[in-house]
């Protein structure tokens, strides 16, 4: 980006200064920044010089392979499930026109509404021994228990169908882009060719969507590998759940964050992926001009059965289990729905709300950073601490709760040297531990959005208003705040509703009887109280609602452009 | 090779397209020009089978193609086709691209051909460049390549050269002609630049409102236009007013001149004639004096806007040699060399 010479001027540096912008508080501002919201996944790679050999042997002889096969073929699992699912559904809506295809684009993203642990606790309430369909089935066909056998979804495959249910959209949302930016003279081109529409497929509109394909599989597999809540619940052991273990069963914290680390070098080499296909994707589409394919209009029974076929995934990702949860927040209503519910709503809103302004906060400070130098080291340092959202949560929870009661300890004891009291535990006993993880991990949502906005602001705007005689101040409020109030906006909504939503960090971080909505669902779910879980769980899908919407109205407002899933 | 007749296409009832009817010979290059809008991409895409014949009917090597009932698809109608945005597949290195419609010969013809047409083109060794390392003139010959790489018998070419550089496109336009030839390959181009259609074509329709106005030469377009239009359209010019007197005589500011004896204009109808700039020549000894109004530089000639000393106050273009320069305001003498009288109704 270029930088706006006067603006670097007013603030008294000299853009070609090599020496002073090590020195530019720019710099220094953006570092420490910086340095903070790394530190926790810093410290859990630094925990790899401290070995624990006696807990690694007895990881290494019992659960450790458990863990590395469950966390692999999870991931792996769900990312082969929703390259299957979101591919064909994605070509399915941009090349064909047919009845209901319309609100089809809007109710395909709602499942992202739905958190995995959530979609998980209702399928288990359906599909259990006890829940209706099998009751159901015994009562019609007079079936005793164990007479038939029923697939249980407490199960390793049962895990990889609700995560791929409720992660399907990722891959979706990134082939239809794909599919539909195609420009329709490259099907005709091929048509004269003398290919078929097999060739077409194959050669040509694959090929060219695979990378998008890659890259929303690849966000979809950092999530399996984030996740906790389900696979606590169906009593997998994976990377996530033995991290827990291994930190409050066997009270390790340095092998917690070993494995935390084992966890995140996975998620690595899938950022590589993403980020290599994002690269991709970005060459193949550039400069093409000519208009997009024009969908094939379907009429009777193909449209109809095409719209069944599309609203299948909805169906069962969002629909089914959003009336589950009703149905069971209506019987519980009078039990749940009471102050302490109150309480939780006004926490969990509260926190939220704290965090989206913290990580919009500093999303505004890093992209005028970014804007206003030139200093490839900033570029670098802004571009990696928003790489924090492939991080799972637990491993920068860990990672967070290890540094800041170290930090904590060290205050304590200078205070009790100097002033012979205790501060207590300020850093990892408060809500800031919480704060900062959040930051870490939400980070990279405000910041594409505030880039986004930024990059809508043309430097030559800037010298325009200069020029007619408008003080910096008067630019920032004219030109700057109206122009980025939009993306404000949709930053500090996207990160709210993301940190209602987040569970693993938040069981961790959170101080002494702090309840969220999230946390109280999934407590009360692990004491098989599924139907009192219902309520908090509906509100953590209700608002999450609101993000898909806003989603689908940006999308419908101009044609998904790819740099907007620019993190 | 190719022939229309009465070829019509709709848009949602709207026309775009009205009783087109033309033939191309075999290695024939035909052009068609027009205003955007004026329906000749249109003919293209229902020549490609990209569109539906409304009415009408097209032929491809004699065989019919396409009319209201009949719609041969793309595939099997074989004609080749260049798009302004080139379409080359970005995925693809230029080699592959080139060899995407050979997939029925054997990988060594399929490396001879593409060889041979990169050699053709003028871009040799560039197989495993891939498209968005090429400069536009570069992809456009790519483009070329891939479209006549399994020898075509008929080339459609949308705008090929509307994303280059004015400079690029007369080039290109040239070179594409040569090729094409060389190849023996029949080819209708689409454009809205007459340089390049008279850089490239055999023969030119103009068209206007999904009409074709005329089919001819470039000469005979210039020079024989057979509606305002395409007089307006093609070159640089004026229409004089003109009646014709009872001598049978077209009379006008200009003088007057003999007529066509078929004409069907009436006595004393209101008329119109075309003059080019370079029927007018500029004649210091000449009696018929003319004020400067302005002047442009084109070089080796300067093109001077006129004014008649006369009581309408006619305006009238007039190409001389760049030695005589002449000031706004001036008063220069000119001579009429009519060579065609083309004469149409005023409006």
């Amino acid at each position: 980006m270029k930088t706006n010479s006067w603006f670097s001027q007013r603030l008294g540096q000299s853009p070609d200064g090599k020496a002073s912008r090590w020195l530019s508080p720019w710099f220094i501002g953006i570092a420490l920044c910086c340095l903070l919201l790394a530190a926790p996944v810093i410290l859990v790679f630094a925990s790899l010089v401290l070995p624990q050999t006696a807990i690694w042997q007895h990881l290494y002889d019992t659960v450790l392979s458990d863990y590395i096969f469950n966390s692999l073929a999870l991931a792996f699992g769900v990312g082969l499930c929703v390259i299957l699912i979101g591919t064909p559904l994605a070509w399915c809506m941009a090349r064909y026109e047919f009845v209901g295809r319309k609100p089809l684009q809007v109710l395909i993203l709602l499942p992202m509404a739905m958190p995995a642990y959530i979609i998980a606790y209702t399928y288990t309430g359906l599909l259990d021994f006890a829940g209706p369909i099998q009751s159901f089935l015994r009562q019609q066909f007079a079936w005793q228990y164990q007479d038939y056998y029923f697939p249980g979804i407490r199960s390793l495959p049962g895990a990889i169908l609700m995560l791929s249910l409720v992660l399907y959209p990722y891959v979706y949302m990134l082939a239809r882009t794909a599919f539909s930016e195609m420009p329709s003279s490259l099907e005709e081109v091929s048509k004269s060719l003398g290919a078929s529409s097999q060739r077409f497929l194959f050669k040509v509109v694959l090929p060219l969507a695979r990378p998008a394909i890659l890259m929303g599989t690849a966000l979809a597999m950092m999530e399996a590998f984030a996740d906790y809540g389900t696979v606590q619940y169906f009593g997998i052991s994976t990377f996530t759940t033995g991290i827990f273990r291994t930190w409050f069963g066997l009270g390790n914290g340095i092998a917690a964050a070993q494995l935390a680390a084992m966890l995140t070098s996975f998620v690595v080499l899938l950022l590589f992926l993403e980020h290599f296909s994002r690269r991709k994707v970005r060459y193949y589409f550039q400069g093409q001009k000519s208009a997009p394919m024009t969908r094939v209009k379907l009429t009777g029974w193909q449209a109809w059965s095409m719209a069944s076929l599309c609203f299948l995934p909805v169906l069962l990702g969002f629909i089914i289990p959003a009336l589950q949860l009703v149905s069971w927040a209506v019987d519980s209503f009078h039990r749940q729905f009471n102050g302490a519910f109150f309480t939780l709503i006004w926490n969990s809103f509260a926190l939220a709300a704290v965090a989206s302004i913290s990580a919009v906060t500093l999303a505004l400070l890093f992209s005028y950073a970014k804007r206003l130098n030139q200093f490839k080291m900033i570029h670098g340092l802004v571009n990696m601490v928003s790489l924090g959202y492939a991080i799972p949560g637990t491993v920068v929870a860990i990672g967070a709760l290890i540094t800041l009661s170290w930090l904590d300890f060290r205050v304590n004891e200078f205070t009790e040297y100097w002033f012979a009291s205790s501060v207590g535990l300020i850093f990892s006993g408060t809500l800031f531990a919480l704060i900062l993880v959040y930051c870490t991990r939400f980070l990279a949502v405000a910041l594409h959005n505030i880039d986004t906005g930024m990059a809508r602001i043309k430097p030559s705007m800037d010298e325009a208003a200069l020029s007619l005689g408008h003080s910096p101040m008067s630019i920032l409020k004219n030109v700057h705040i109206p122009l980025l109030k939009t993306s404000v906006l949709s930053a500090l909504l996207l990160v709210f509703v993301d940190v209602l939503k987040e569970l693993p960090a938040t069981l961790v971080l959170r101080p002494f009887n702090f309840n969220t909505l999230a946390v109280r669902t999934f407590e009360l779910a692990s004491d098989e109280r599924l139907i009192d879980a219902a309520l908090p769980a509906l509100a953590i899908v209700l608002v999450g609602i609101i993000p898909v919407i806003l989603l689908t109205k940006m999308t419908e407002s101009k044609p998904v452009e790819l740099a907007k899933m620019e993190k | 090779m190719l022939m229309l007749n009465d070829l019509s296409v709709t848009y949602q009832n709207k026309v775009a397209v009205q009783g087109v009817s033309l033939a191309l010979a075999k290695g024939q290059i035909g052009c068609l020009l027009g205003p955007s809008g004026c329906g000749k991409t249109s003919v293209l895409r229902a020549i490609a089978g990209f569109e539906q014949a409304a009415a009408g009917s097209i032929f491809l090597r004699d065989h019919k193609v396409a009319d209201e009932n009949i719609n041969l698809s793309t595939t099997e109608r074989k004609v080749a086709v260049v798009f302004q945005d080139y379409a080359l597949f970005p995925h693809f290195t230029v080699a592959q691209n080139i060899a995407f419609g050979l997939h029925q010969s054997s990988k060594a013809q399929q490396h001879r051909r593409v060889s041979e047409l990169l050699e053709l083109v003028g871009l040799p060794g560039l197989q495993n460049a891939y498209p968005h390392g090429l400069s536009g003139g570069q992809q456009q010959r790519i483009a070329l390549a891939r479209a006549i790489a399994s020898k075509p018998d008929l080339l459609l070419l949308d705008e090929p050269f509307s994303s280059l550089d004015r400079e690029l496109r007369e080039e290109l336009a040239k070179e594409l002609r040569v090729i094409l030839k060389h190849e023996n390959t029949t080819a209708l181009m689409v454009t809205h630049d007459q340089h390049e259609a008279f850089a490239m074509a055999d023969v030119i329709g103009v068209m206007q409102h999904g009409q074709l106005l005329q089919w001819a030469t470039a000469y005979t377009l210039y020079h024989q236009p057979a509606a305002r239009f395409v007089a307006d359209f093609i070159g640089d010019g004026v229409f004089m007013a003109a009646t014709v007197n009872e001598d049978g005589l077209l009379a006008s500011q200009l003088g007057t001149f003999a007529m066509d004896k078929g004409h069907q204009f009436a006595p004393d109808q209101p008329l119109t004639f075309l003059v080019r700039p370079d029927d007018i020549v500029h004649d210091d000894d000449s009696h018929t004096r003319a004020q400067v109004i302005d002047w442009a530089f084109r070089g080796s000639h300067i093109l001077y806007d006129l004014m008649l000393q006369n009581a309408q106050q006619d305006r009238v273009l007039c190409l001389a040699l760049s030695h005589h320069h002449h000031q706004v305001g001036e008063l220069i003498g000119i001579r009429l060399d009519l060579q065609h009288l083309i004469v149409f109704a005023a409006d």
